[in-house]
């Protein structure tokens, strides 16, 4: 028996859950504040907004990006302050589940499965874009807030401040929409953040999770750890068919038995589900799961 | 055969994480949290 068979079924919930749950101090929603509780300084194994008016954790992108662009001025003082904890702790996560938190706890990413859920036309993500997520992670990530500082020796966020949409839809919107005071501040740079949110809006209901494909930092960092994690995926070849059902339910749309441990997969599981000649499978801790073959039950 | 990469990458990782704990890094990291980061909301 499968350990993740019920909770496959009710993955959504997980997701929902899991945005709850992350986001789970409301009251702040008609305050216009943000939470600030001493469990803010824990990081949340997904891309969460800190600014979030509900957020009870802090994003590992951002805390990451504060480190690189406070490192300058740290080591000019003689503090010893480098985002081990941040690298460490996204590490942890990443050798255990690989890219599972994208799949089942991530917000940003079960809006996108909801948003491909409207009736439109649908694109396909062209592969290479993969490749651009990690450009992002290390251009706007470590790269420009370690190079470009002030005189001070600060670098600036720049993952945050000229493309993450979840901020803007997280805590831009949310922020400038309750206080008068940040409303007064609004120029080029929130048209452009709300500007480039739209775009990503229209650009998941026609792809599958085009941000977590082409371009999430966070998802390029936990991907990497898909090939060397406890949880691993596995394809039989002998019992595959490549009748391309996993990759149709895919939400990344991977070809699973290309590779299955895929730094693309966000190790949902509706391939183990999707496959009917049992091909497909997990194992973690010694626990193991392959997909039913149905041709067991149904001899031609 | 048992696989050790993962059990590495993980005492490893976890090496870093507590040595960035030991260095006061979750302070920094509160800090920063409990702030509103106006580069986020696109103001900064």
């Amino acid at each position: 028996m499968g350990i993740l068979r019920k909770p496959r079924a009710r993955r959504a919930w997980y997701q929902g859950f899991g945005a709850l749950a992350i986001n789970a101090w409301l009251p702040n929603w008609l305050s216009g504040q943000i939470f600030q509780g001493k469990v803010k300084g824990v990081c949340v194994p997904v891309l969460n907004c800190y600014s979030c008016p509900s957020a009870l954790g802090a994003c590992p992108i951002g805390a990451m990006q504060t480190f690189f662009a406070g490192l300058r001025f740290n080591l000019s003082v003689a503090e010893k302050k480098f985002g081990l904890y941040v690298i460490g702790l996204l590490g942890v996560v990443g050798s255990v589940v690989g890219r599972m938190p994208c799949g089942w706890l991530c917000p940003f990413g079960f809006l996108q499965e909801l948003m491909h859920k409207i009736p439109t036309p649908k694109l396909r993500v062209p592969r290479f874009f993969s490749y651009f997520r990690y450009v992002f992670l290390a251009a706007l990530v470590v790269a420009l807030p370690l190079l470009i500082v002030d005189e001070m020796g600060f670098g600036q966020t720049w993952f945050c401040k000229w493309v993450c949409p979840a901020g803007t839809l997280e805590a831009g919107i949310p922020l400038v929409l309750l206080n008068e005071g940040l409303r007064g501040l609004v120029g080029f740079m929130y048209y452009w953040k709300v500007g480039l949110l739209v775009l990503f809006l229209g650009w998941m209901t026609v792809s599958r999770r085009p941000f977590c494909r082409a371009v999430c930092p966070l998802g390029a960092i936990l991907g990497l750890f898909n090939k060397g994690s406890l949880f691993r995926m596995g394809v039989d070849d002998e019992k595959c068919t490549l009748c391309n059902k996993c990759r149709k339910d895919c939400p990344v749309d991977i070809k699973i038995y290309e590779s299955a441990n895929s730094p693309d997969c966000v190790r949902c599981l509706k391939c183990v589900d999707s496959c009917k000649y049992g091909a497909v499978s997990y194992e973690f801790l010694g626990k193991h799961e392959v997909s039913e073959d149905v041709r067991v039950k149904t001899p031609a | 055969m048992k696989r050790r990469l993962p059990w590495l990458l993980l005492t490893f990782f976890l090496g870093l994480m507590i040595a960035g704990l030991l260095l006061g890094e979750y302070k920094m990291v509160l800090e920063k949290a409990v702030t509103v980061c106006l580069d986020c909301i696109g103001i900064g």
